[in-house]
């Protein structure tokens, strides 16, 4: 069996991936991406701990699925909103939004 | 070196050199369509990762939730709102730079933790090692339902029920942020 080690070092790696995106990255979509990649780093850990450390029960498996349907609903209230945004600014950079209301 | 090259180690290799590449493609390319499909292709790695772990109903769920559901959204909302084609944005070098080295040094923080730190639980005492090894009861939707609809312990009805108010304020919270539009417009 894989040792927990080498997930956790995975999840690490993909966790800051997520990190360098969401700092590097201007643009709204792109951030979101970044964003999701972070999310399933977390829920790598979950899993793998919960599989190996209690395999008889599922707290880190329902934690990951919650986690995932969250995902989900941020993901589409966000992507509401930059269409929003690219409707009022013309573009979807983060450099577009100066105003919250006009 | 030989006892290292089983069928699960190789998979396991390659799901995560997989996950990562793609990874790392996915932040760093320009064009944003691209930056979408790699992302597919690394979610698509995490499920086999799940699958691999033996939790066939979570891979199912990525597959369909993340990589059926969640990129799908991504590209209309590319194809709605970016210009093809087009480069997405011209990001300065320092700020990349600066991106790097956040990211660099959380890398080296947390590994360095990981691996220095003198664990009392992180490691496995035989038995547990073993118990993981051997254990081939496969998480079965019975176990899944059971655990999302009860109400003792280890069982997570409240959670459910709070999930199902999120998706509703999610759909109301989009159809009133496009509605509103809509009457600005007039």
């Amino acid at each position: 069996m894989i040792p927990v080690e080498f997930y956790v070092v995975l999840s690490t790696l993909l966790f800051f991936i997520g990190v360098y995106g969401f700092i590097a990255r201007k643009n709204l979509i792109g951030m979101l991406m970044a964003i999701e990649l972070v999310l399933n780093a977390v829920n790598i850990n979950f899993v793998a701990f919960n599989r190996y450390l209690f395999p008889g029960q599922l707290e880190g498996y329902l934690y990951s699925l919650f986690v995932i349907v969250v995902a989900a609903a941020e993901t589409a209230v966000a992507i509401a909103i930059i269409i929003n945004v690219y409707r009022k600014m013309g573009n979807e950079t983060v450099d577009s939004i100066k105003e919250l209301k006009n | 070196m030989m006892e290292y090259l089983t069928a699960n180690n190789i998979i396991f290799a390659l799901l995560s050199a997989v996950i990562l590449i793609c990874a790392l493609l996915s932040v760093t390319t320009n064009k944003l369509l691209r930056a979408a499909i790699y992302l597919f292709f690394a979610l698509i790695g995490i499920a086999g990762l799940y699958l691999q772990l033996s939790y066939e109903f979570l891979a199912a769920v990525e597959l369909s939730v993340y990589a059926g559901g969640i990129v799908i959204l991504f590209v209309f909302a590319i194809f709605l709102v970016h210009r093809i084609g087009e480069n997405s944005e011209e990001v300065s070098l320092s700020k990349k730079a600066i991106a790097g080295l956040a990211a660099a040094a959380g890398v080296a923080l947390c590994l360095s933790t990981l691996f220095m730190y003198e664990y009392t639980t992180f490691h496995l005492t035989p038995e547990a090692q073993m118990n993981a090894e051997t254990f081939t009861q496969t998480i079965n939707m019975d176990m899944i339902g059971k655990a999302l609809l009860g109400t003792g312990k280890h069982q997570y009805l409240l959670p459910f029920e709070a999930t199902g108010i999120l998706l509703l304020a999610c759909i109301i919270g989009s159809l009133v942020i496009a509605k509103k539009e809509k009457e600005d417009n007039k």
